[in-house]
């Protein structure tokens, strides 16, 4: 898988015979093993490993679940209850699988905000973030259909809203949404699509992932100062020196994910979902999950008509376009410093776009007023002008910080004092351990 | 670039202005026709089950049953609960028989094909007061009285910013139980002058959903007798009843929070394994 060559040799009898037919364990030591890592790399980058334990877990206690659940309007709430109630460790399974997926995006923001901030969208990574972006888009389908099969009052609703921006598409519309609900309203023949295809789609992402890998294992790991690796001091051995540190970053995760599922299994979802869908009442406000807040808010933050555009497709075309624009990052920023680290203004702008999306998060849980209505549209301006004008424009005028020659070189420009004791040969030597 | 950011800030500067302006016109509005529900934030209240170590208080679960037994279950169902489960209340295996008997359930069809009336058993769910949701509705001026399975967890009056970041860390998920206990204690005042009440309904500013609701007073003093030396009120009854509902609507709190614990401590050991390990690997890598 890695771009170098493969120092793997097999010790045992049985490993050089595996190894002649289906060199498994080769790919394996390949990628996992000795493949080279940035030797700089900060807990930023232990989120990939992190968002393969949360789809391990999201698929495991997904799988059980399932195993206790009906897909069917009239039995699915209570099946939910007989498993919060009845099945042995049945409300653990749920609370883990509930807020598994909050914390799944929880980590996904993350790594996409790092993505951003330390540029690791530019040339020759391209096709990896758009593989992750493609995850994201598999991920939130996934989430929206897994909200769904409980069928409370936000499931319904939450279905019917969400179904509706469908037929904001000229032409097609009407037929979209039909297919999507197997009907003209939400009712048994979704909830069985939903279910299948919430089913289904972990395994797409599953795959994806592994392109997502396999072209990280091309193209090596960026890192905090956007130098790629140009000797052997500026990287390490994946193992020992990634596996412990991404293993630290996944404990210290777990122990947030365990503190809401044991202490606040409920603290990230709606109560209205503890009510049985019910078609003949709306609720007073009907809100998506935290994590598809912020495009909720740009979506209803478009009121206007713009030319021939009316409002309702305004809306649903800004908030498809609001992760549209994030396939085309690559080639809209235009700097050629990749690092926020040498970025003074880019980072300035980074993190307003940060405090940006948790506004419009915020923004899109309150009801329909105009203040808010006004806000958000302020936001939704920030969230495009940051991909649209500022990186473009940005990484023209910019007078980036003076760049480092080496990974190494700022190493030990920011270790100078400790480091000088070690100089480079002593950081290339746990190699020739391994 | 100095001059774009300027521009930017003032352009923050003024639409902050803006929006507070907004919000000020908001805030200005009308005792008598209230728009944002309830209008009182119901009181937080000190229950035994909160917090990290918190635990169901049987005694004061009993209490309840026996308020939901004698006043609530005459219009509401608990159609998710069963008589096997009220054994978390510390009831003996002989004693739920005897509680369950107490109710009739509709059982069959028989070998005859006819549908026929049995004792409740300990495996059957508390059956609802009405034989459907219409006949629900018919006998209370069209408003069936909802399911309280789930109640305690169902209804919870919207935190706001700042305080639903705080919650995190207080671990604040009681909103259920006080808004319960808030409905039950909020009857008996006056509404504000010139506000107009719909006819066969009643005024109680803790209500979620409108300034008042179709359900009367439920419970006064007296009403219900402990056996306990508990004082007999109505604030008394509404807690009991709103620690029964939260036991009802989450039956294994008191088992989620005990092997949270044992998580939580086995994770914080693991971490610090971990991170000496961690430590030790890079040990001597400048990194």
């Amino acid at each position: 898988m890695s771009a170098g060559h493969s120092t793997y040799t097999p010790t045992s009898g049985l490993g050089r015979w595996v190894d002649a037919r289906m060199p498994l364990p080769r790919l394996v030591h390949d990628s996992f093993v000795s493949f080279p890592i940035p030797r700089n790399l900060n807990y930023a980058y232990t989120f990939g490993g992190i968002l393969s334990i949360m789809l391990v877990v999201q698929i495991l206690t997904g799988v059980v679940l399932a195993m206790h659940y009906t897909a069917s309007t009239l039995l699915a709430f209570d099946s939910v209850e007989k498993i919060m109630r009845d099945v042995n460790s049945g409300w653990l399974l749920r609370y883990l699988h509930s807020n598994g997926a909050s914390m799944f995006f929880f980590a996904v923001f993350i790594h996409i905000f790092r993505g951003l901030y330390y540029g690791s969208y530019k040339a020759p990574r391209e096709l990896l973030w758009i593989l992750g972006c493609i995850i994201f888009l598999l991920m939130m389908a996934a989430g929206f259909m897994g909200y769904v099969l409980p069928w409370g009052q936000m499931s319904f609703w939450g279905a019917t809203v969400i179904t509706g921006f469908f037929t904001a598409i000229p032409l097609v519309g009407e037929w979209v949404q039909q297919l999507l609900l197997g009907g003209f309203a939400v009712d048994n023949p979704t909830l069985n699509r939903f279910f299948s295809l919430h089913y289904l789609i972990p395994f797409m992402i599953a795959g994806v992932v592994v392109l997502h890998i396999w072209a990280l294992h091309v193209t090596g790991q960026t890192n905090p100062t956007g130098i790629e690796i140009k000797s052997k001091t500026d990287s390490l051995p994946f193992t020992p020196y990634a596996t412990i540190k991404d293993a630290l970053g996944m404990v210290v995760f777990l122990l947030l994910f365990a503190y809401f599922v044991f202490y606040l299994p409920n603290y990230l979802g709606h109560p209205d979902n503890y009510i049985v869908a019910n078609p003949l009442k709306t609720p007073a406000h009907i809100v998506p999950e935290w994590y598809f807040l912020p495009f909720y808010a740009i979506l209803r933050a478009i009121t206007f008509n713009i030319g021939p555009i009316d409002s309702k497709l305004g809306g649903v075309l800004a908030m498809f376009g609001s992760i549209a624009v994030l396939f085309f990052v690559p080639w809209l920023d235009t700097s050629k410093v990749r690092s926020a680290v040498y970025r003074p203004w880019y980072k300035l702008f980074f993190w307003l776009f940060v405090v940006d999306a948790i506004l419009l998060g915020w923004l899109g849980s309150r009801p329909a007023e105009p203040i808010y209505v006004v806000m958000a549209q302020i936001a939704t301006l920030y969230y495009f002008g940051f991909f649209l004008v500022i990186m473009p424009v940005l990484g023209l005028i910019e007078t980036p910080r003076r760049l480092p020659n080496s990974i190494t070189e700022a190493v030990l420009a920011k270790n100078h004092g400790s480091a000088a004791a070690h100089p480079a040969g002593a950081a290339a030597a746990p190699e020739t351990k391994a | 670039m100095k001059k774009i950011l300027s521009g930017l800030a003032a352009l923050c500067l003024g639409a902050t202005m803006a929006t507070a302006a907004l919000s000020q016109e908001e805030a200005h509005h009308d005792e008598a026709n209230p728009t944002h529900f309830p209008i009182h934030r119901p009181a937080e209240m000190d229950w035994s089950f909160a917090g990290p170590f918190g635990r169901y208080d049987k005694g004061q679960l009993q209490r309840g049953l026996k308020v939901y037994k004698e006043v609530c279950s005459a219009c509401h169902s608990l159609r998710l609960v069963s008589f096997r489960t009220l054994e978390d209340l510390g009831y003996s295996d002989e004693q739920v028989r005897a509680l369950a008997a107490e109710y009739e359930v509709t059982d069959g069809p028989n070998a005859d094909g006819e549908m026929f009336t049995r004792a409740a058993l300990p495996s059957d769910h508390f059956p609802s007061p009405y034989p459907n949701d219409e006949a629900a509705a018919a006998s209370n001026n069209g408003a069936a009285p909802p399911d309280l399975s789930l109640m305690a967890k169902a209804r919870t009056v919207e935190r706001g910013f700042p305080r639903f970041v705080f919650d995190v860390f207080t671990q604040y998920q009681e909103g259920g139980p006080d808004y319960v206990h808030a409905l039950l204690t909020g009857y008996g005042q006056t509404p504000p002058e010139g506000m107009d009440i719909p006819e066969g309904t009643h005024y109680n500013p803790y209500f979620i959903a409108a300034k008042s609701l179709a359900m009367p007073q439920p419970i006064s003093d007296d009403q219900v007798t402990y056996d306990d030396g508990m004082p007999q009120t109505v604030d008394q009854y509404s807690r009991d009843v709103s620690a029964f509902l939260m036991w009802a609507a989450e039956p294994h709190l008191d088992e989620r929070k005990m092997i949270g614990f044992r998580v939580i401590i086995f994770l914080l050991l693991f971490i610090g394994l971990v991170w000496m390990t961690k430590r030790k690997v890079w040990a001597g890598v400048a990194h």
